[in-house]
C-alpha cells in the first residue's frame, strides 16, 4: 500500500520501524492532493511549506515524543489556525488570518501533529451538502457528481480520497456524521463539554462540538485521545477525566445492550436499502453477543423544527460579531455605520446565513421569542429525557446515519427543506449532547452507507468499542474507491 | 415645584467592579492606558473566541449585594443583549436579564432630618462596551475610532425601585449607594471617570393618583449635580406639559451639561428589540449558601454602622456624622484624629470645613491630602494650648496644605505667637483708648459697636497675634474702670 494510503497507526508503526521518515510521508500526502484534489476540491488552503519543515524537525526518532508525532493531519476551515488563513468558507473571511490557534488545533500541534491544510465547508457550517461553500463546492470521492455531505464536506471528501489520514470537523446537527457516511468514513462526534470550542468559529453554540473524521476507528481514538478534556479556556468543556480512548479497542461487545429506535426505523423518507443495511448490522451484532431490542424515542420527532429554532437564534447572535469594524469584509464605501454594516454583511454572507440569521432573529423577537424559541428549549428538554430513560436500560442506539446516500451535486439546489431532512437522525445526538459515531456498514447503488451508534453522555469509549467490533467484523471501510476514472 | 404632583424617581447605576482582570478575559482592567493595548481577541470579539467568567467578579458582586442587603441567588445566569454599535465587539453584551445574581434589597437615606428606605428591585452583573473617539462632532465626524481598553470590564447595574420622591432623595440614594460600595470595596465610584454612573427614570403624578405617569429615562448624569439638576429640571418638564395638556412621551433623553436641559435621544417606538436569550457558552452559576457567609465574614463596617457610631461615641450631630462616612477615606481621616485629639466636634468642623474647601478647591483626594491627621490634630492642639488662635491656625492649615509642612515649623519660621502676656496687651489697650476719647465717649453712651472697634485695632497693632480671649477680658475690665 502507498503511504498515503495508511492509516494513523500504519503510518506509525512505519516511522518506528525507521521504515519512513515524516518527511516522506509528508511528501506521499502533498503528491496525492496535488494529484486528485483538483477534482475532489476538498481543500481551501494547503500549509505545504510549514508541512515540510515540521516534518523535518521530526525526522530524529528521539525528537518524536508526541502522541502524534509525524502524523498528517487537516482541519476544517472554521478551526482557528495562527498565520493560516481561516474562511469558514465565506466572502466575509476571505482574508482573514488568525492571531491564535484553536485549542484543538494547538493539542495536534503540542502532539507534534503535522497540519497540512484547511478544508472546504458549507458556509458558516450552514449546510450539509458543501455546496454552499462560498469558493466552490466540494465533490465526493466516490461519485464526483456528487455531493460530499457537510457541513464537514471537504473533511469526509479529503480522508475519503486518501488525502489525508484524519481530519477535525465540526458537527452541529449532523456536520460530521452525515458527510462520514456519504463518503464511507467514520465520523465521531463526541459529548458536547468533550472536546473544547474555543477558536473554533461558532455556529450553534450550544449544539457545535468539534469531532474527527478518520478511515477507521482506531485513527479516531488516536485523536480523541489528542484533542478531548477540560480547555480553562471554554468554559463550557466538561472537568471529566479522559480515559484512553483506545484501550475500548477490543472487538468484544458480549452483553452489551443495544437499542433501535422505532421511530427511525419507520421514517418515510429512510432508503429501504439503507434501512436493510443497518438491520443487517443489527444481527450482525447479535451475532456478536449484542442483546438487541426496539425501543422509543416518541419526541425525535420534534428534534428537526427544535434544532431549526434553537440553532439559527444562537447563530444569529454568533454571526453579529461579522459587522466589518475589526476584522473581515468591509463596504469601504459606505457613508455611514449603518451602511457600513448592511453593506458588509449583505456582501460577505451568502443566502443560507443570512436566511439562518433573519430566521433566528425572527424566533428571538419581542412577541414571537415564547411561542418560538422558549417552546423549543422545554422541547429539547424532552427529547434529552427521552434518551436519559432510554440509557437507563440500554447501553447504545443504533441508527442509520442518513436516510439517503449521497445526492447529486444541484439536485438539491436551494431546496431546504429537503436537505435539511438530511439530519433527522443526527440532529437528536446535538440537542441532548451524546457521543455518535458513523461507521460505514455497506454500499447502495454503489454509495456508501453509514451506521450510526450514539451513547450516553461522556461514554465515548463504549461508542467507540461497538464500533471497532462491528469494524473489526465487516469488510466496508476497507473498500477502496476510484477517483474520476483512477487507476484502482 | 408645583406640590399638587408627585415626581417618582427610580435610579439605575451602572457601578464599575474593583477586579484586576476583565469580567470574561484576562485582560487587565486598570484605567487610563493607550487605546486598544488592553484587549484580546476575546473582548475585541474575534471567531471562536469564548468567554470565561472571573470568579472574583461574581465574589464582588455578592459583596455588594450583602452590603445593599439583597437577597443572592443560588442560581444566576447570563444572558446575550443583541444590538449592533461599533465599540460593542460581539454585537451583543452579555448581561442578566432574569436571573440577576442579587434581588430585593435596600438602603436607607437620611433628608432632612426624615429617614428613608429606598428598595433595590435587582443587581446584575455584566460587561461594559469599549468606547468611540470621534473627531469632534459625532454627527459631522469624518470616521470615528474604536478604543477597546474598556470593553469587557465588569459592572454591577444596581436598579433600585421607583421610591424616590425628589432630586433631593435621588442624589442622597446616590451618595448613600456611593458610600456603601466605596466602603465594602465594590467599585473606585469615580462618576468623572466613568467608574460609577447612573440613568433616572422619572414621571410625575397628581397627589393621590394611584398609577404612575409617562415615564422619561434620562442619561449622561456625570455627577451628583447633574443628577439633581436634570431630575428638577425633568420633572418641571412633566408638570409643565401636563398642565398645558400636553402629551408627553416615553423616551430616553440625554442631560446636556452646558445648556442644563434634557434632550431626547430616541423615543419608545425606536427602541431596539435586544432579543435577550440565554447566553450558550456560559453555564448556569451555582452559588453555594458557605461561599456566600465567608464573604459575608470580610464585609467591614459600613457607612451606616459608622454613622452610628460616631453618634454614640462621640456624641457628634447626624450631619455630621454623616458627612464624615461619604468614604471610608474620610472616616479613617477622622478616626486618625481622634486616636491624637480628644474633642470630636471641633475635627468634624475643621474637616467639613477648611479641610474639605481645600480638598474640593484644589481636586483632591483626602488620601492625597498633605495634611495627615497627627499633623491636624497637632493644629489643634496649638490653639487649645493658646499658641496661635483660630484665625491664625487657619492661615497655618492654608500653609500645610499647601506645603505638607508641620504646624510647629510653620508658626515658627512666619514668627506668628501669639500674644497673651497680659501687661504687653494692657499696655496696648491703654494706648487705643488714649488715642480714640470719642469712641470711648460712644462707648459710655451705650454704643456697643464700639467694643468690636477697640478689639479690630488691637488686632490690626499685633497683625491679629493678639489673644483675642485675653483681649476680650482686659478690655472689658479697662473699659469698666475709665
Amino acid at each position: 500500500m502507498e503511504l498515503h494510503e495508511l492509516g494513523l497507526y500504519e503510518l506509525q508503526s512505519k516511522l518506528n520501524q525507521g521504515e519512513v521518515s515524516p518527511q516522506e510521508i509528508i511528501n506521499a500526502i502533498f503528491k496525492r492532493i496535488h494529484e486528485v484534489d483538483d477534482k475532489v476540491k476538498a481543500f481551501l488552503t494547503l500549509d505545504e511549506e510549514n508541512a515540510i519543515k515540521k516534518a523535518a524537525a521530526l525526522c530524529k526518532g528521539e525528537n518524536r515524543t508526541g502522541l502524534m508525532a509525524g502524523m498528517p493531519f487537516a482541519l476544517k476551515d472554521l478551526i482557528c489556525t495562527r498565520g493560516l488563513r481561516t474562511t469558514c468558507a465565506s466572502r466575509m473571511l476571505e482574508n482573514f488570518i488568525p492571531t491564535y490557534d484553536a485549542t484543538v488545533a494547538s493539542r495536534l500541534n503540542n502532539a507534534q501533529g503535522i497540519l497540512i491544510g484547511k478544508l472546504n465547508m458549507d458556509e458558516f457550517a450552514m449546510g450539509c451538502s458543501n455546496e454552499l461553500s462560498a469558493f466552490f463546492p466540494t465533490h465526493n470521492p466516490w461519485d464526483l457528481n456528487r455531493v460530499p455531505g457537510g457541513s464537514s464536506g471537504g473533511a469526509a471528501a479529503a480522508v475519503a480520497a486518501r488525502e489525508v489520514p484524519v481530519a477535525l470537523g465540526s458537527d452541529t446537527a449532523g456536520s460530521i456524521r452525515q458527510p462520514a457516511a456519504y463518503c464511507g468514513v467514520v465520523g465521531f462526534k463526541p459529548s458536547y463539554g468533550r472536546v473544547s470550542r474555543w477558536g473554533v468559529a461558532a455556529y450553534a453554540s450550544s449544539m457545535d462540538q468539534v469531532g474527527v473524521i478518520a478511515r477507521n476507528v482506531e485513527d479516531c481514538a488516536l485523536v480523541l485521545n489528542t484533542i478531548a478534556g477540560k480547555d480553562p479556556l471554554d468554559g463550557t468543556s466538561a472537568d471529566i477525566e479522559v480515559p484512553d480512548y483506545t484501550s475500548y479497542l477490543i472487538p468484544d461487545i458480549k452483553g452489551l445492550r443495544l437499542g433501535y429506535p422505532r421511530e427511525f426505523f419507520a421514517q418515510p423518507a429512510l432508503d429501504p436499502g439503507i434501512k436493510d443495511l443497518v438491520e443487517e448490522a443489527l444481527r450482525k451484532y447479535e451475532d456478536m453477543g449484542a442483546i438487541v431490542e426496539e425501543i422509543s424515542l416518541p419526541y425525535s420527532e420534534y428534534a428537526l423544527p427544535v434544532y431549526y429554532i434553537i440553532g439559527p437564534a444562537e447563530a444569529s447572535a454568533n454571526m453579529a460579531c461579522y459587522d466589518g469594524v475589526r476584522f473581515g469584509l468591509r463596504d469601504l464605501e459606505a457613508d455611514n455605520v449603518l451602511d457600513m454594516y448592511c453593506n458588509s454583511r449583505a456582501n460577505g454572507f451568502g443566502d443560507e446565513v443570512k436566511r439562518r440569521v433573519m430566521w433566528g432573529t425572527y424566533v428571538l423577537s419581542s412577541g414571537q421569542y415564547e411561542a418560538y424559541y422558549l417552546k423549543a428549549m422545554k422541547v429539547r428538554r424532552l427529547i434529552k429525557n427521552d434518551f436519559d430513560n432510554v440509557f437507563a436500560h440500554i447501553d447504545l442506539i443504533i441508527t442509520p446515519t442518513t436516510p439517503t446516500t449521497a445526492f447529486k451535486l444541484g439536485e438539491k439546489n436551494n431546496d431546504f427543506l429537503t436537505s435539511c431532512k438530511n439530519e433527522v437522525f443526527t440532529v437528536s445526538a446535538n440537542l441532548a449532547g451524546l457521543p455518535a459515531i458513523s461507521i460505514p456498514c455497506g454500499f447502495s447503488d454503489g454509495l456508501p452507507v453509514g451506521m450510526q451508534i450514539i451513547g450516553s453522555a461522556f461514554n465515548e469509549g463504549k461508542v467507540l468499542q461497538a464500533a471497532y467490533a462491528f469494524q473489526q467484523n465487516t469488510p466496508y471501510h476497507q473498500y477502496k474507491l476510484q477517483i474520476g476514472g483512477e487507476q484502482k | 415645584m408645583n406640590q399638587d404632583y408627585e415626581v417618582i424617581i427610580g435610579l439605575e447605576v451602572h457601578a464599575e467592579l474593583k477586579t484586576d482582570s476583565k469580567i470574561f478575559c484576562s485582560c487587565s482592567t486598570a484605567f487610563g492606558a493607550e487605546p486598544n493595548t488592553q484587549i484580546c481577541p476575546g473582548c475585541s470579539g474575534f471567531p471562536g473566541m469564548l468567554p470565561v467568567l472571573n470568579k472574583k467578579v461574581v465574589e464582588i458582586a455578592i459583596k455588594a449585594g450583602l452590603a445593599l442587603n439583597c437577597e443572592i441567588a443560588e442560581v444566576c445566569r447570563f444572558d446575550r443583549k443583541n444590538y449592533f454599535y461599533p465599540d460593542l465587539p460581539r454585537a451583543y453584551q452579555i448581561s442578566q436579564l432574569d436571573f440577576p445574581i442579587c434581588r430585593n434589597g435596600y438602603l436607607e437615606i437620611e433628608v432632612d432630618g426624615e429617614k428613608k428606605r429606598i428598595g433595590i428591585n435587582r443587581a446584575h452583573m455584566e460587561e461594559d462596551a469599549g468606547k468611540l473617539v470621534h473627531q469632534g462632532n459625532i454627527t459631522s465626524t469624518p470616521f470615528s475610532l474604536v478604543d477597546l481598553n474598556r470593553s469587557g470590564m465588569p459592572l454591577l447595574e444596581i436598579v433600585s425601585e421607583p421610591d424616590m420622591r425628589s432630586a433631593q432623595e435621588a442624589r442622597a440614594y446616590m451618595e448613600k449607594l456611593r458610600s456603601i460600595l466605596l466602603f465594602a470595596g465594590i467599585s473606585d465610584c469615580k462618576m468623572q471617570e466613568g467608574s460609577l454612573r447612573c440613568d433616572a427614570n422619572i414621571s410625575v403624578r397628581p397627589r393621590g393618583q394611584k398609577h404612575f405617569g409617562i415615564r422619561t429615562e434620562i442619561k449622561n448624569l456625570n455627577s451628583f449635580r447633574a443628577l439633581e439638576r436634570a431630575i428638577e429640571y425633568e420633572a418641571r418638564r412633566h408638570i409643565e406639559a401636563i398642565e398645558d395638556g400636553e402629551e408627553l412621551i416615553q423616551e430616553t433623553r440625554t442631560w446636556n451639561e452646558a445648556k442644563q436641559i434634557t434632550m431626547s435621544m430616541r423615543s419608545k417606538e425606536q427602541a431596539e428589540d435586544y432579543r435577550y436569550f440565554p447566553d450558550p457558552d456560559l453555564l448556569p452559576v451555582k452559588i453555594d449558601r458557605e461561599w456566600v457567609e465567608r464573604i459575608r465574614a470580610t464585609l467591614p463596617e459600613m457607612p451606616d454602622q459608622a454613622q452610628q457610631r460616631l453618634i454614640t461615641q462621640y456624641g457628634l450631630p447626624s450631619y455630621d456624622a454623616a458627612v464624615l462616612t461619604m468614604t471610608p477615606e474620610f472616616l479613617a481621616y477622622f478616626d486618625a484624629c481622634m486616636d491624637l485629639y480628644h474633642d470630636a466636634k471641633t475635627v468634624s468642623n475643621w474637616m467639613m470645613g477648611e479641610l474639605s474647601k481645600f480638598l474640593n478647591q484644589n481636586n483632591i483626594e483626602i488620601s492625597d491630602c498633605k495634611v495627615k491627621p497627627a499633623a491636624l490634630a497637632r493644629l489643634l492642639t496649638l490653639i487649645d494650648e493658646g499658641k496661635i488662635s483660630g484665625k491664625m491656625a487657619k492661615t497655618v492649615f492654608e500653609e500645610m496644605f499647601n506645603t505638607g509642612q508641620e504646624p510647629d515649623a510653620i508658626i515658627k519660621g512666619k514668627g506668628m505667637v501669639q500674644i497673651s502676656d497680659e501687661s504687653t496687651l494692657l499696655k496696648l489697650i491703654d494706648d487705643t483708648l488714649t488715642a480714640n476719647p470719642k469712641v470711648v465717649e460712644d462707648y459710655k453712651n451705650g454704643k456697643a459697636k464700639a467694643f468690636g472697634f477697640f478689639v479690630g485695632q488691637i488686632m490690626k497693632a499685633t497683625k491679629g497675634q493678639a489673644n483675642p480671649a485675653v483681649v476680650n477680658k482686659l478690655l472689658q475690665k479697662r473699659l469698666q474702670e475709665i
